[in-house]
């Protein structure tokens, strides 16, 4: 199969139309039924497939990089009669389980970045469901600010995962719809249960919908809530910064990147994500920052990063370890990360580039492989790269005299914060908060025997032990059920306090992964195999 | 007892008057229906007396009742087809085992869809005649008019009946549903697209009472198999009035064509159109549309509800026990498919081919009303004619939606259907035509329309001259 790319760009969109009028954007989904990323499935119906997520995702990057005029977001469709159906059934039901989970975390990753859109950039989106909204449909519709259904007698909200399909919405549905939408439980299980879904008024009254409006005043409505939504927002002054496309040069198992090198050793399923600091100063003010663009360091080097996460992800399945490492000079990365920090208070896209930074990171934390990091002599693991050495489930650092040292920045507190809301300090201290605050006061540099003192590495082998140490670590975990590792990983990174997306990332891979691996769902006789096909599933009806 | 549960005044033969809930929802519902009914039924013809037929009892000669009556105090009841003893499963994974009297729960938002989608079609075709009465050609075809009209109107009882005494609160604000619902209304449209359009012409009127009932018929035919039996007898009671309206379709084109071939001959060198008569090829064309847009009714040609339903049990095949095979998971059924621009043949699973299935059996069926219009054509000595086109032509639901075909089924690519749809589908011109043709209603006992011949006989033994329609 071809390796699947993110890269992508409004010109090159299919599947959706990218629209600016003044300050309000549209994103109006029109999928070609032939319009596939791989396999023999027909999109019909705007069902979806991961290359419609991946223009989704491309669009939401580029309203907050390229168009600050954007005050607000309408999505909908041009299709008749129809907002979205979900993901394409044909598609999940010919596809391994390891790409399904890795597809589902993708889309939710981008439902959570239109969340973001609102939440950070300040661009609030109003799902305009002009149209039926069933399955990832609705659950796209619940990551936007407002949701407005075309009153008709027909059209309707649905999540008819369970009723029809036998497994459950794999985008954060039923979390969003108590979590977020605040539906009461009993009417969520009515709503979660019945295939063709509830209309109109009803769909009001249970908060499944924020407005209805006939079809007569529909886009009427559409336009006085996008006004509405758009008013009082804050300008971001322009321009805005437009993001190239990554180029990076392919030399068989090395993909080279401007700043990220990603080496895959298949042999050993182990992958190398090296990435350089910045070589120059940091951009003296906002308007330089502005000038330098996509290719500031803080920007290009999370781009880059993000790509070859995705790339292992989907294209390297069988790779089980991620070294991670870095090179540069510790000194440079503190002075890029304190500068845009300090931009961050007054300049937009400074604020952009920081929960860029951010998201990537969290990506990382979500890849379902083991991250070890490995700080050795030429290394920067300090501010924002030394959260890598914090994201991974180990580090290692290398304890020779006048060997490595790794710095913590203002960054480190609180600014990239995870999943659950807290920073990778905070979540690693959870037993001893006070000390991340006396950490405040040494951000390093710091040697590794200071740093093992202070938790912030796991190991610190000698120049004797170091080969050893590393190869062991690397062959063992290699060796693991790599289904173990996943469930074991996943549970010990994210402690401290649930949030609605640790919870959608959890469920995720507890309930919808374990269904999609039963025999009810994919068993011979099970109602995703079964879907479409003239014979009806057949249930082994012992609760779990 | 309740107001409304007296036989007088709601005939039936569900035992109305002791079923307490199914008078607390027509309480409701019927005052609601009779204002829809006066206020989107007929239009100009609602205080005149009307010989009309009215179900009063399901015995085979009781329930044609024929008696004059003003519309709106039409006497709409509730019959189901007498109980069949022991009667099993007829197809399906549940072959064999007894009928369900009560919904199955794993059925209910299915057969619930069902019921409401062919309820919707009942009052959307009322919706969609209403303005008929204008330009009647005779106080016959009027009376015709209205017997459809009631009857569509009693067969909405029939699935609201079903809805209230089996699908409790929903079913019931579905019922209600029913009447709000308006034909053509850009914010609360009928459910199928093919009855929002309003219906203008009489040409029209009897093209649709052929083909489009005959839609109906088939899917009451595939209904009267259901598992679920109180929906299998209230489709085969209401199978027995569809007859009539295909009758008023089929000899109402019948007559047009009677009447033009008769009078070309008369007049030999003279043009239909001069005539005040609509010329053959025009009929051709209304038929190519209202043929087309029927097929579409039957929904995709491959299809997994289709499959779900016929697996289910909710819905079989018309004459189900003409079949040999009732659960039809092996077969399978060769289609043909459009595929790169080709037209391939390819074989689908019998289940999933259930819509085409009771296609087939339908398009059959319309061939025997065609046959008969040729004939007519035939024995007036006029060379023409009239001719189903391929199902391919002019779809917009299934397989070939999207793409053109001509009437006899090859691909055509967009210029090539621009620069022929003229002479297959009625044009501006036709329609303009039509309009013109039929300005003025004929009220007088007896008369024609120009356009029209008189039919052979009248109705239920009276003359065609009977006074069908009368003020009082």
């Amino acid at each position: 199969m071809d390796p699947i790319r993110f890269d992508t760009s409004p010109d090159r969109y299919s599947r959706w139309k990218l629209t600016f009028d003044g300050p309000v954007a549209t994103l109006a989904m029109n999928v070609p039924e032939d319009g596939a990323l791989a396999g023999d499935y027909v999109l019909k119906l705007n069902s979806y497939d991961l290359g419609v997520d991946i223009e989704l995702a491309d669009s939401i990057q580029r309203i907050r990089f390229e168009h600050p005029e954007v005050k607000a977001l309408v999505v909908t469709s041009l299709k008749d009669g129809i907002f979205c159906s979900g993901a394409n059934i044909y598609m999940l039901g010919s596809s391994s389980h390891a790409f399904k989970v890795n597809f589902c975390k993708y889309t939710n990753e981008t439902r959570l970045y239109l969340e973001t859109l609102s939440a950070q950039t300040g661009v609030p989106s109003i799902a305009a469901l002009n149209g039926t909204a069933s399955g990832g449909g609705y659950e796209l519709a619940m990551a936007c600010d407002h949701i407005l259904l075309q009153d008709d007698g027909n059209t309707a909200v649905s999540l008819p995962e369970v009723p029809l399909l036998g497994v459950l919405p794999g985008t954060g549905g039923l979390t969003r719809l108590v979590d977020k939408r605040k539906v009461r439980r009993d009417l969520a299980d009515a709503f979660s249960t019945v295939a063709e879904g509830v209309r109109g008024k009803r769909a009001v009254q249970w908060r499944l919908v924020d407005e209805i409006a006939p079809r007569s005043k529909f886009d009427d409505a559409v336009k006085a809530a996008s006004t509405r939504l758009a008013q009082g927002r804050a300008e971001r002054e322009g321009p805005g910064v437009k993001l190239p496309p990554l180029e990076p040069t392919r030399d068989g198992d090395v993909t080279r990147y401007r700043h990220v090198t990603l080496a895959v050793d298949r042999k050993r399923r182990l992958a190398t994500l090296t990435v350089a600091g910045p070589t120059e100063a940091p951009p003296a003010d906002a308007s330089a920052l502005r000038i330098q663009g996509a290719d500031a360091w803080s920007l290009r080097a999370m781009r880059e990063l993000d790509a070859a996460l995705l790339d292992l992800r989907f294209n390297h399945l069988d790779i089980g370890v991620i070294a991670l490492k870095t090179s540069g000079e510790p000194a440079t990365v503190l002075a890029h990360d304190a500068r845009l920090l300090a931009l961050a208070e007054r300049d937009w896209f400074a604020r952009e580039v920081l929960w860029h930074m951010a998201r990537v990171l969290k990506r990382l934390d979500l890849s379902a492989r083991t991250a070890f990091a490995f700080i050795e002599p030429g290394s920067c693991f300090a501010g924002s790269l030394f959260e890598l050495a914090l994201a991974a489930d180990r580090s290692y650092m290398l304890d020779v005299s006048g060997g490595p040292t790794v710095a913590l920045s203002a960054l480190s507190f609180g600014a990239l914060p995870m999943s659950n809301g807290l920073s990778r300090l905070a979540t690693r201290f959870l037993a001893t908060p006070e000390h991340v605050d006396e950490l405040r006061g040494q951000e390093g540099p710091i040697a590794a025997d200071r740093a093992l003192e202070l938790g912030l590495v796991t190991y610190a082998p000698d120049d004797l032990d170091w080969d050893d140490e590393v190869r062991i670590a690397i062959e063992e975990r290699a060796a693991f059920s790599p289904d173990a590792l996943t469930g074991m990983e996943a549970s010990l990174r994210f402690a401290g306090p649930e949030t609605m997306e640790t919870k959608i990332f959890g469920r995720l891979s507890a309930w919808q992964n374990w269904i999609f691996q039963r025999p009810n769902a994919v068993g011979e006789k099970g109602a995703l195999t079964l879907y479409g096909s003239p014979e009806r599933p057949v249930f082994d009806y012992r609760r779990t | 007892m309740s107001q409304i549960a007296t036989n007088e005044k709601i005939p039936n033969n569900v035992d109305l008057a002791s079923d307490r809930r199914l008078q607390r929802a027509l309480e409701q519902w019927q005052p609601s229906f009779v204002k829809w009914w006066v206020e989107m039924g007929p239009v100009g013809f609602q205080a005149h007396d009307v010989w009309l037929r009215t179900a009063i009892s399901a015995d085979s000669d009781g329930w044609a009742h024929f008696d004059y009556v003003k519309m709106p105090d039409y006497r709409w009841g509730i019959f189901l087809a007498d109980p069949v003893k022991d009667r099993r499963i007829g197809f399906g994974d549940e072959m064999g085992k007894p009928v369900w009297q009560e919904v199955p729960g794993e059925h209910r938002n299915a057969l619930r869809r069902l019921i409401v989608t062919q309820g919707d079609t009942e009052p959307a075709s009322v919706e969609q005649q209403r303005r008929l009465g204008e330009t009647a050609p005779s106080l016959y075809d009027l009376r015709n008019l209205f017997q459809v009209n009631v009857e569509e109107g009693r067969h909405l009882w029939a699935m609201v009946y079903l809805l209230h005494s089996h699908f409790g609160r929903d079913g019931r604000e579905e019922a209600e549903a029913l009447l709000e619902r308006r034909s053509g209304d850009a914010d609360n449209p009928r459910i199928l697209g093919a009855f929002n359009a309003p219906m203008l012409d009489w040409l029209s009127f009897f093209m649709f009472t052929f083909f489009t009932d005959r839609d109906g018929k088939f899917q009451l035919l595939a209904l009267a198999e259901s598992s679920f039996d109180p929906l299998s007898r209230t489709t085969r009671f209401m199978l027995t009035e569809e007859a009539h309206h295909m009758f008023v379709g089929e000899t109402g084109v019948q007559r047009i064509v009677k009447r033009t071939a008769e009078q070309m001959k008369a007049n030999p060198g003279r043009e239909p159109r001069e005539l005040g008569l609509i010329d053959l090829p025009t009929v051709q064309r209304y038929l190519n549309y209202w043929y087309s847009q029927s097929l579409d009714l039957f929904g995709g040609e491959v299809s997994s509800n289709a499959a779900q339903y016929f697996a289910t049990g909710l819905k079989g095949r018309a004459h189900e026990d003409r079949y040999e095979d009732h659960v039809a998971l092996e077969g399978s059924y060769e289609m043909t498919v459009p595929k790169d621009g080709k037209l391939v043949e390819e074989s689908v699973s019998l289940r999933n081919a259930m819509n085409e299935i009771l296609r087939d059996a339908y398009v059959e069926d319309c061939q025997r009303g065609v046959d008969k219009w040729n004939k007519t054509i035939a024995e007036a000595g006029v060379d023409f004619e009239l001719r189903l086109p391929s199902r391919r032509f002019h779809r917009h639901v299934g397989l070939y939606a999207g793409m053109h075909f001509s009437p006899d089924g090859q691909p055509l690519d967009e210029a090539g259907w621009a620069a022929k749809q003229g002479d297959w589908l009625p044009s501006p011109a036709d329609r303009a035509f039509i309009d013109e043709l039929m300005q003025e209603p004929v009220l007088e006992p007896g008369k024609m329309a120009n356009w029209i011949a008189a039919p052979n006989r009248g109705i239920k033994g009276k003359a065609v001259e009977f006074e069908y329609v009368r003020r009082d």
